[in-house]
Formats: C-alpha cells, sequence, structure tokens
C-alpha cells in the first residue's frame, strides 16, 4: 500500500484519538511528512508478515516538548543523521522504518523518514497509543534492546546511545534532548524482522487511518462510525464511556508532565453521575464516581460532543460538551509483563487494570 | 458639550451608527445600507445620526469604526498585497515549507514569495543560530518587487532580536514606507500558525489603509475633528496608526463589539450574547464585560492562525433566512438567506420568499412590511421551534456551567428569539439593541498585552507574573488609555510540559478608558 498525502490526512486525525489526549500535535508531523512525500514520493507501508526475518529495521520518534516541536519544526536532515548513525553502527542500512507510537505527532512523522530514506515503513509501532516515555514500548516489554540508539539535532549534533536497560535509555536521551533545545530526533530499538512480528503491535498506522476516516465522514453517532470503522483491527470494540459537560480541568506541572484531571457532569443516560479523567500527558484513567471504568493501557479519549472531533489534554476547557471514548487494547498491550511497563499502578493510579470491555 | 462619542459599525448588510452623549448614553442612532464605496455609506449614516442628534460636529471627541473590511479581503482574496515572507529559523524548520497549507489560489494572491534563512532561538532564549546579515539581505533585495514583509522567527514571542535585525535591514534596503510585519507583535508560540497570521497582516496593509482613508476623508468631508479609533477583535479599540500596521486584529471586530454593546446596554457583565443579523447569528460569550477568547487555533480564509479571536458560534439563521418546508414535512430556517434584499422579497414585503421575518409578522409578534402574510400556522410553529432548539443548543455550549445564565439578544433580528430561552435566567433585549455593534465599537476601551515563556529557574512566579502586568499595563497605556484606568482583564497561565526548570507561559491583558 502506498501512503500520500490525502492517507496522512486521515491518519493525523486518527492518531489524534489514538493519542488519548496526548502525544503531540500529529499536525505538524503530517505537514512534515506531506512536504517530504511531495519531495520524495509516495511511502510504501509494509504489514510486518511481509517483513523477511533477517530485515534490519530501525524505529523513529520525534522526542521532547510539544510546544517546542510546534515552534522549532525539524530542518529535515536530523532524523536521517540518528537513523544513519545507528546504520553505521551495524554495518548496515535499514530495510524499514517503524513508528515508536501511532498516537500523536509520532504517528506522521515517521513517514517523512521513510519518505526521505527511500524505503518502505512498517504498519506498526510499540505503543499501540501515545505513552510519554521511551521505556513504554512493547519491544522493551518482550525483550528488545533500545540501544544502540542515536538522537540527534538540526546542527548535526548527534548522540550514541549504548545503556544498560531501556529505562537508561529514555533517562539519558531526555537530557540530550534537553540539551538540544528541547526536541530531538531519536533512532532506537535496532530490530530483526523476526522481533518486528514478534514484538510490535501489528496494523496501528492501518488502524490510526481507518479511525481518522470515521471521523471526518461521521454522519450521526462518531463512536458508532469508529466502532464499524475498526471491526477488524486486533483492538476490542470501541464504546461510549460516558456523555456530559466539563466542571473542571485541574492542571500542574510535575517532574516535567503535565499533569491534572478534568471532571464530566453526566448529561442525558448519564444524569446524576459524574466521570474523572486522570491525565499524565496522556489520559490515563476514567472513573464514574469512585469506580474505575477504564485504565491505561486502554484508550481514554475525549471527543467533542457535537463535532465528533478528539479533543487535546491542553484544549480541555470548563463547559465543554464532552463524549468519552473508550477502546480496549490488543492482548499483547495487556499482557502481565506489559501492565508491569505501563499498568496503572506504574502512572501512580491505585488500582488494578480493569479490561474496558468489563 | 464636548466629549460625544461616535460610534460606526461597517458590516457586509448594513452601516450602523449611534452618538453617545458626554454620559455615554445612546442619543442617536441609525442602520442604513452598506455602499460599494465605504465612505459614502459612512457620510450617509454620520449625517442622519449627526441630524438626529442635533450635536455639533465640534461636540464629538472621538469617533470608532468597526469593520469587517479586512475579513472580506481574505475571504474573496482581493486587494491583498504581495509579501516577501522570510523565516529565521534554519537549519531548523526546513521541513515545514511556508504557505505549505494554504489554498493554491489565496497563495498565490499573496505572491509565493518565501525564504528561510538563518537564525532563530531556543525556548529559553539561547541563540538556535547565528543571523546572517548579509543573506538577510540579498534575500530583501531578491524581494524588491514586493509590497510588504512578514518576518517570523522561531522563539520570537520569547526573543525577538532577530526580528528587530531585518526590520532594520528591510529599512535600509527598501526605505520606511514597506510596511513590516514582525510576528512577535501579532501571534504567539507556534510558529505557523504565527506566520500565516503575520503574512496575512502583512498581505492586508494596503486594504487597512483603504478603509483608514475612506472613514478618514469622511469626517474630513464634515469638519469632524475627533481623535479617530479602530474596534479590534478582543473588543477593545486601536488607534488608526495602529490598525493601519495591524489590520489582522480587526478581522473579528464585529462579533466582539456587538458582545460588548451588549454588555454595556443590559447592564450585565457575564452571560451570553445572541447577535442576530441579517444572515447568520453569533453566539458569544461575555466574561466580566468581554468576549471569551477562543482557545484553540482559528481558521481565517481556510488558514490557521493563532491571534487572539473571540470564542463564536455562527448559526446559519436570520432575519432573511428562508424558510423551507421539506417533503417530510419537517421545517429548516436557514442558512440560505434572502440577506439585504429582505424588503423586496420577503413575503411581508410583497415579495415571494417566506423568511424567519415572516413568521414573526403572521404570528402577529412584530408589525412589519406592508402586509400581514398568510403562512399556515402549524409551518409558523415548526419553523419557531426549529429556531428555538438551535439557538438554545448554541447558548448551552458556550456556557461554562449548568447554571442558567443571563442571555442578552442583540441585532437587527433580534425579535428571532424566544423570550424563554431554556438555560437562560432571563432573555435581556436592550434598548438600541438593534444597533449593539455601532455602542461597542464607541463605548470601548484601549488595552495592551504580552504573551511570554519565562523560566521559573531564575526568578519567582509572582516576579515573572509582575513583569508580565506591568508589560501589559504599559502596552494598554502606549495604545491610548487612561494611566489611572488601566486594569488588568484577563491572566492565562501555562505549565509548559517537558521543559526544565518549571517554564511557564503568561498571558496578561490590561485594558483602559479614554480620556473624556
Amino acid at each position: 500500500m502506498k501512503i500520500g498525502p490525502a492517507a496522512l490526512e486521515d491518519i493525523a486525525l486518527g492518531a489524534t484519538v489514538l493519542g488519548t489526549g496526548g502525544g503531540g500535535d500529529p499536525h505538524v508531523g503530517k505537514l512534515v511528512a506531506r512536504q517530504a512525500i511531495e519531495e520524495c514520493g509516495h511511502v510504501k507501508m509494509l504489514q510486518p508478515s511481509e517483513l523477511d526475518d533477517d530485515a534490519f529495521v530501525l524505529v523513529s520518534a520525534q522526542m521532547g516538548a510539544p510546544t517546542v516541536a510546534v515552534e522549532k519544526l525539524p530542518g529535515g536532515p536530523e532524523p536521517i543523521s540518528s537513523v544513519e548513525r545507528v546504520e553505521a553502527e551495524f554495518g548496515r542500512a535499514a530495510d524499514a522504518i517503524m513508528p515508536m507510537e501511532c498516537g500523536g505527532i509520532n504517528s506522521t512523522f515517521p513517514f517523512a523518514v521513510a519518505a526521505r530514506k527511500g524505503i518502505p515503513l512498517v504498519d506498526a509501532d510499540g505503543m499501540g497509543r501515545a505513552f510519554p516515555e521511551l521505556q513504554h514500548e512493547t519491544f522493551n516489554v518482550y525483550g528488545v534492546s533500545g540501544t544502540p540508539a542515536a538522537v540527534s539535532d538540526e546542527h548535526g549534533n548527534t548522540c550514541l546511545l549504548d545503556t544498560n536497560d531501556n529505562e537508561q535509555l529514555e533517562w539519558l536521551a531526555r537530557g540530550v534532548t534537553i540539551r538540544m533545545g528541547g526536541v530531538a530526533y531519536v533512532t532506537d530499538y535496532p530490530m530483526s524482522g523476526t522481533e518486528v512480528k514478534e514484538t510490535a503491535i501489528p496494523g496501528t498506522m492501518t488502524l490510526a487511518r481507518s479511525i481518522g476516516r470515521a471521523v471526518q465522514t461521521a454522519d450521526g453517532s462518531t463512536v458508532a462510525a469508529i466502532r464499524e470503522a475498526t471491526h477488524d483491527s486486533i483492538y476490542g470494540t470501541p464504546q461510549s464511556l460516558f456523555e456530559g459537560k466539563i466542571v473542571d480541568v485541574k492542571r500542574r506541572t510535575e517532574g516535567g508532565f503535565v499533569v491534572g484531571s478534568v471532571m464530566v457532569d453526566g448529561l442525558d443516560s448519564d444524569d446524576d453521575r459524574t466521570m474523572e479523567v486522570k491525565f499524565q500527558n496522556e489520559n490515563l484513567g476514567a472513573r464514574i464516581d469512585d469506580k474505575w471504568v477504564a485504565t491505561v493501557p486502554d484508550l481514554i479519549t475525549i471527543l467533542d460532543r457535537e463535532t465528533g472531533d478528539p479533543i487535546r489534554t491542553e484544549a480541555l476547557r470548563y463547559g465543554g460538551r464532552v463524549e468519552v471514548l473508550g477502546i480496549p487494547t490488543p492482548e499483547i498491550m495487556r499482557t502481565d509483563a506489559a501492565l508491569g511497563v505501563w499498568g496503572p499502578k506504574t502512572f501512580g493510579i491505585d488500582t488494578q487494570f480493569v479490561p474496558l470491555e468489563q | 458639550m464636548n466629549g460625544h462619542r461616535l460610534g460606526v459599525d461597517v458590516g457586509g448588510t448594513n452601516t450602523d451608527a449611534v452618538i453617545l452623549d458626554e454620559k455615554d448614553d445612546p442619543i442617536a442612532k441609525t442602520k442604513t445600507p452598506t455602499t460599494e464605496n465605504i465612505s459614502s455609506g459612512i457620510l450617509d449614516a454620520v449625517d442622519e445620526v449627526i441630524d438626529q442628534s442635533g450635536v455639533s460636529v465640534g461636540d464629538l471627541t472621538y469617533v470608532m469604526l468597526g469593520t469587517t473590511h479586512a475579513t472580506n479581503a481574505i475571504t474573496e482574496r482581493r486587494g491583498l498585497n504581495e509579501v516577501g515572507m522570510i523565516r529565521l529559523g534554519a537549519p531548523a524548520t526546513e521541513s515545514i515549507r511556508p504557505l505549505l497549507e494554504w489554498p493554491d489560489d489565496l497563495a498565490a494572491a499573496i505572491g509565493n514569495n518565501t525564504a528561510i534563512l538563518d537564525g532563530g532561538h531556543e525556548f529559553d532564549g539561547r541563540q538556535l543560530n547565528e543571523f546572517d546579515e548579509e543573506q538577510v539581505r540579498d534575500c530583501v533585495r531578491s524581494f524588491d518587487h514586493v509590497d510588504a514583509f512578514a518576518v517570523a522567527s522561531v522563539f520570537s514571542p520569547v526573543r525577538d532580536d532577530h526580528e528587530q535585525r531585518v526590520l532594520k535591514i528591510i529599512r535600509e534596503e527598501v526605505g520606511p514606507d514597506v510596511p513590516v510585519s514582525l510576528s512577535s507583535e501579532i501571534g504567539s508560540v507556534g510558529i505557523l500558525e504565527r506566520e500565516n497570521a503575520t503574512a496575512m497582516n502583512a498581505a492586508l496593509t494596503s486594504v487597512a489603509a483603504e478603509a483608514a482613508n475612506a472613514f478618514i476623508e469622511a469626517m474630513d468631508e464634515r469638519d469632524i475633528d475627533a481623535q479617530l479609533f479602530f474596534g479590534q477583535n478582543d473588543g477593545t479599540l486601536m488607534a488608526v496608526d495602529y490598525a493601519l500596521e495591524y489590520p489582522i486584529f480587526t478581522v473579528a471586530s464585529g462579533p466582539s463589539n456587538s458582545v460588548r454593546g451588549a454588555a454595556y446596554l443590559s447592564g450585565i457583565e457575564n452571560g451570553i450574547i445572541v447577535d442576530v443579523g441579517g444572515t447568520t447569528t453569533d453566539i458569544g460569550a461575555l466574561t466580566d464585560g468581554f468576549p471569551r477568547e477562543s482557545s484553540v487555533a482559528v481558521e481565517i480564509g481556510d488558514v490557521k492562525t493563532n491571534f487572539r479571536m473571540p470564542d463564536l458560534i455562527a448559526l446559519g439563521i436570520g432575519g432573511g433566512s428562508i424558510v423551507e418546508q421539506r417533503d417530510d414535512e419537517s421545517v429548516t430556517v436557514g442558512p440560505e438567506s434572502v440577506g439585504y434584499r429582505l424588503t423586496d422579497e420577503a413575503l411581508c414585503f410583497g415579495g415571494s420568499k417566506l423568511t424567519a421575518t415572516d413568521l414573526e409578522a403572521a404570528a402577529g409578534t412584530v408589525d412589519i412590511g406592508e402586509t400581514t402574510p398568510d403562512v399556515d400556522g402549524d409551518t409558523v410553529s415548526a419553523a419557531r421551534e426549529y429556531i428555538r432548539t438551535k439557538i438554545e443548543r448554541a447558548v448551552d455550549r458556550m456556557k461554562t456551567s449548568p447554571e442558567p445564565v443571563p442571555v442578552i439578544v442583540v441585532g437587527g433580528g433580534s425579535i428571532l428569539v424566544p423570550d424563554d430561552l431554556e438555560g437562560a435566567t432571563q432573555v435581556y433585549k436592550p434598548d438600541h439593541y438593534e444597533v449593539a455593534n455601532a455602542v461597542g465599537v464607541a463605548i470601548a476601551q484601549v488595552s495592551g498585552e504580552i504573551d511570554r515563556i519565562y523560566s521559573l529557574d531564575d526568578q519567582s512566579r509572582d516576579e515573572a507574573m509582575d513583569d508580565a502586568k506591568s508589560e501589559a499595563i504599559g502596552n494598554a497605556i502606549e495604545a491610548g488609555s487612561a494611566e489611572d484606568s488601566v486594569e488588568i482583564i484577563d491572566i492565562e497561565e501555562v505549565p509548559l510540559s517537558y521543559l526544565p526548570g518549571n517554564a511557564v507561559r503568561i498571558k496578561v491583558k490590561a485594558a483602559g478608558d479614554l480620556d473624556h
């Protein structure tokens, strides 16, 4: 399948839904990819199953502060420099690029890298949504080393990282990113085709595209349209968790993240009930009164009740009429090992993971 | 008898004018059709109110104009300047070229002259890249055919010195008269949206000069020697010189003036404003006497921008909206409208189109036109119900809490709005509601604003806030407000994710009265 500008539009919108409120604005990634595709041609998208077992696949992402990302846009060559630095380390050219996350800016951005490198992009990722840190990857959960990895900036500086574990990769890469001006470009989790097949979440770019198209063309209920469009995906059945009106939004900065919660007073069938959605950049958990109805890693996305458009955390505002959408994540994201990396407790939410569909 | 104010609002359909006495009470008002030649339409309206009020032109201390001239120029791609766009940010930012997102015809209308040069800053004020004076000079020379320049430097809301250096070079190369728009003076963080707004501003300076000159000529023609102001998007005023430099800040002044006028006429500071015109109804929120601003990027002419704009919902329902009966017996109203042809085409004026105004004429709630139209009672109630539901829903969306709020209805089509809206404590239709926009611009204050990222590593939050406040107050005074009346009217604080040192973005707005 070839991806051009029209498909990118859908992917970017779908990635906002999969970003569950965070992940950075896919709009910028979309424009970067669009210009790269205009200059270098459409991007071929491969299913993981289409990769040779010994194919060499690299993961590419932008890292850093969303506020900086909308101001200091990428120059173009810097994500390529980090890819090339890892290629040099292995003495081997990459056969394909794979996104790190399918939510937010990093869903669309790797299409630019694939276009400029002239190699395919793998229809898969390692987060299945958006998460804040580099160890929040199925690749990490299932034993792939994140390094050797490289981080690069627009001035041609590249930093090669070889770390003891993937938490150290996150810690050091984050520090380098801040020195590089708050945004940098990382290439990590070098993998064989076999490792991709064993550890990546397949079909997530197609999922983003289907969701984006559903939101764009929904006639009536957006949640119903998304349910229809994602019928064949490995994710569970999307459902409406709550409908209501935002009555309070609390935000504060903690350890470099925007942490807070939004209170939604129920309308119609949810009358007399209140939902609280907690977030740390991304939405982490939703409870009605005191009962958790959805938590990480399942997807919790707040939609504008009138237009069906997904609302990012920074745009949540007192008075907004919203519908809270939940999407159950696939099994690969819910194993004990996976929950040990991104279950509710790892984000400070004191509950066991309760699958959304229960 | 000094201290009278004349407010004029030039809309797509009507030009409204009011005169306020020294206590700011309306003593004369008129609604006249907008003319192709704006200046003659303004003159007609001004003559009418001067005549009505009996004040002499010497009593007019201030004259305020609200106009949608700039908005129309963008939507119609008319009269736009060819713009030289210079972005400073290389080697960063090159992966998204300027104008990439613009509709082709709008990009063509401003000439597709773009360059990305070395320079810009990091979020913390460090230099992103060296400023290259020769490179800028060469670029300016290569753009010597353009009518105006737009300059956007990375993180210029944090540090604008590179933009200032480009300005200096442009002045040296092409002289003092070519308009130059700097992004740090137009928008906030988000370079694409800020650059877009800056380019539009540069594109609009000729159109703005045309409107300003028409305004000045009209005043000269009647020997009105008053201080002149333009209404801007946030419901405050700017001096004519400022409007010439920042025409983009006038594009949403119409709805803002209505909100402010409604607040003034009703004496209500917090509520929802419903402004019913001939073709559309704008629903806005009134917060402490000012229009609430939109928190998301606002599209103008299909281009994303990020400067101060009121938060509005526009419904395609107005006094001239056409009522349509569907096959399934349901009834819809609008968005098609007879607009300014109401007095020719509406049933009550002997025309053949069933309009929203005819519903009220048929129901007997208003005595308008030449005949009482004969409309089936079921149709009238279905259509009125349709209008009610649409307005109630929009009012509800603009509210900030479930509690009922006051709803103030203004504009020429106010009769369409029922007196018992759901979610309203009360529906107010204040005196002079039909010219609320002209009243709004006439009573407006003068404002100043600051929007900047502060690092709380080397200063406390209070110090940063004080700095922002005093800059905003300074800007308001510079814009013409009386020093003792300036107040802070809005503070917004956004913590910046991932950045070290607890960086915070602070926006502060101050406004004050004109001296009487």
